[in-house]
């Protein structure tokens, strides 16, 4: 693993209407890593996503990818540098089948396509490389299934398949487990694993077995602030971190 | 499993094309006999309206857009198509072409080209908000246009273009003559029909879609929505106009009752009746509204009263609509 990072922050703040969200966060997350950001709830996790991919605005701060200022871009451009984010409310396509959601995300390799006089069999070709990603997160047998039927934790997988379809360099994940069950949980944490052989992975997750086993590097924040940054046993012994965030029930 | 996959899914796409062959068959067959049996002014008038409510689906249903000023594209188009099949005169700023009333066909290009450009304008503006502030924003150009249609010269304010000649498509069809006439109006219906079935089938309408269904999500994965979304707003401006400019040259007048708001709150109603996000309950939603127009008329106000009454009751209990409800229990796709 190289230490070169991919994604930087400098600064990073987010205020809603008087109250900070996001305070000053400087995060550095090294190319090929699995890097975890975890807190308790409102620590500002999801605000700390949505700046990284320009979903919300930046009230200050800078933020790098690539050795590139990414700060004052448009979310669908962050997306097309290959950083993908998922969503922490499960975020599929409802009324398309588990193939077409996938679909959607494999035929952004055709460009901007605005070709409404072509038969969308012209999509067909996409089909194969579909149902391997679909395999890949065990949803092969839902492939015809419209995503609104699926349960809950296919829901999940189906997201991460659809992430997935664009290959991105950087994936930023949202609690991909939450309300998951303990066989889906380690099918998820096996699957993510796996996929982080050439890409990093910035994720946020409650569970800390899963957090321990996964990542590389953990960024605890708090009421908005970083508290304690470094490996799971480093972070794990910081007694802020204990009592800001284990005592709160979560270990 | 894979191949077992293949033929399902390859399954499921062919039922869902022979459905839509099949129900698109019945429509185009009852269509070409319809005036044997039915009055063809009234089929003609219908089937402008059924393209009207199709485009405005085109929106609502498929990328989830609901647009409160779809008039103001109907009702431009009529103008315009019915100023050129007239007089034929462009007198914009210094500019001042007179060409005399120009072929039926052209008047009609003239009449989509203008929605387009109006389209193109209030898309650009619409579609930077959300939900009820888009509904919004719509309503409050159409009215811009609405006052824009009462003052400018050439719509002739409460008068409207009276006296429309129909002439000859392509200087060859003579469209005065009424069989003739609805034969080129369903020519017309099918073509709009079919472009927004193909808009639908494309790889482009799966991107809308995507959009319809979870906006954020279509965002992250590099789509530029707002472009889609644009896109689909002038298409369905410009298929709006279609249906506009034909039915001026049909009528043989434009008037100010096309660009009202109600006609926004009539189209609404048109494609709920008839079945939000399906390819023919629009069609079914404009004839039945139409015909409840022409043949109750007897009833005055109390049309009105009862096409409320029509929308409470497809709002609170059949929210699929007609066809909606047929497909949904016949296990369809129409
Ligand atoms: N759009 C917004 N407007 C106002 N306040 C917001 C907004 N989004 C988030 N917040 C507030 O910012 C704080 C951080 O929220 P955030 O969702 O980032 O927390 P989180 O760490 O992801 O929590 P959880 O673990 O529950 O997901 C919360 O107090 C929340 O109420
Ligand atoms: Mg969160």
């Amino acid at each position: 693993m190289s230490d070169e990072c991919v994604l930087e922050t400098e600064g990073l703040t987010k205020e809603f209407a008087g109250f900070t969200a996001v305070k000053d966060v400087s995060l550095r997350v090294r190319r090929g890593s699995i890097h975890a950001l975890i807190g308790p709830n409102g620590a500002g996790k999801t605000t700390c996503f949505n700046l990284l991919t320009k979903f919300l605005e930046p009230t200050g701060g800078k933020i790098t990818y690539k050795g590139r200022d990414i700060t004052s871009m448009k979310p669908a451009d962050v997306a097309r540098l290959g950083l993908i984010r998922s969503f922490q409310i499960s975020a599929v396509f409802p009324h398309l089948t588990a193939l077409e959601n996938v679909r959607v995300a494999l035929q952004r390799d055709r460009g901007n396509s605005f070709d409404f006089w072509r038969s969308k069999k012209v999509l067909d070709v996409y089909n194969d490389r579909a149902r391997a990603l679909l395999d890949d997160v065990g949803l092969s047998e839902y492939a015809d299934t419209v995503a609104v039927e699926m349960p809950y934790g296919r829901k999940r997988a189906l997201e991460i398949a659809t992430t997935l379809a664009l290959d991105p360099e950087m994936m930023l994940l949202d609690e991909p487990m939450a309300g998951m069950g303990h066989e889906d949980i380690d099918k998820i944490a096996a699957l993510i694993k796996r996929v982080s052989a050439n890409r990093t992975i910035l994720m946020v997750e409650h569970n800390l077995n899963v957090v321990a086993n996964l990542s590389d590097r953990i960024t605890v924040l708090t009421r908005g602030q970083v508290l304690a940054e470094g490996d799971y046993a480093t972070v794990s012994k910081n007694p802020e971190v204990r009592q800001a965030y284990m005592g709160a029930g979560d270990a | 499993m894979t191949a077992q996959a293949i033929t399902s899914s390859a399954a499921i796409d062919a039922a869902k094309r022979r459905d839509e062959m099949i129900a698109f068959a019945v429509m185009a067959l009852f269509l070409l006999v319809a005036p044997a049996i039915i009055y063809p002014f009234f089929l003609m008038q219908a089937l402008c309206f059924a393209l009207f409510a199709c485009a405005f689906n085109l929106l609502i249903g498929y990328v989830g857009l609901l647009s409160f000023g779809h008039a103001m594209f109907l009702g431009l188009a009529g103008y315009v198509s019915a100023h050129m099949a007239k007089t034929g005169a462009v007198d914009i700023g210094p500019l001042h072409l007179h060409f005399g009333p120009v072929d039926p066909v052209l008047a009609i290009v003239c009449g989509v080209a203008a929605s387009a450009v109006l389209g193109v304008i209030t898309g650009a503006l619409a579609i930077r908000r959300q939900g009820i502030y888009f509904a919004m924003i719509t309503l409050a150009l159409s009215q811009m246009i609405y006052f824009f249609c009462l003052q400018a010269p050439f719509t002739h304010g409460e008068d409207g273009i009276q006296g429309v000649p129909q002439g000859k498509a392509f200087g060859l069809i003579d469209l005065s003559h009424q069989t003739t006439m609805y034969y080129f109006v369903l020519a017309v219906f099918l073509a709009g029909f079919l472009m927004i079935h193909r808009i639908i089938n494309s790889p482009f309408g799966d991107v809308l879609k995507s959009i319809r269904e979870n906006e954020p999500r279509a965002i992250s994965l590099g789509y530029k929505t707002d472009q889609y979304k644009l896109a689909a707003f002038v298409l369905s401006a410009a298929l709006v106009g279609l249906a506009g400019a034909t039915k001026s040259i049909v009528a043989q007048n434009a008037s100010l009752t096309d660009v009202e708001n109600a006609m926004s709150g009539q189209v609404i109603l048109m494609t709920l009746v008839g079945g939000l996000g399906t390819f023919f309950g629009p069609v079914v939603g404009a004839f039945i509204i139409i015909a409840m127009q022409n043949y109750l008329a007897g009833f005055g106000q109390w049309v009105t009263v009862i096409q409320g009454a029509i929308f409470v009751a497809c709002v609170l209990a059949f929210r699929r609509g007609i066809i909606g409800e047929i497909a949904h229990r016949l296990g369809l796709s129409l």
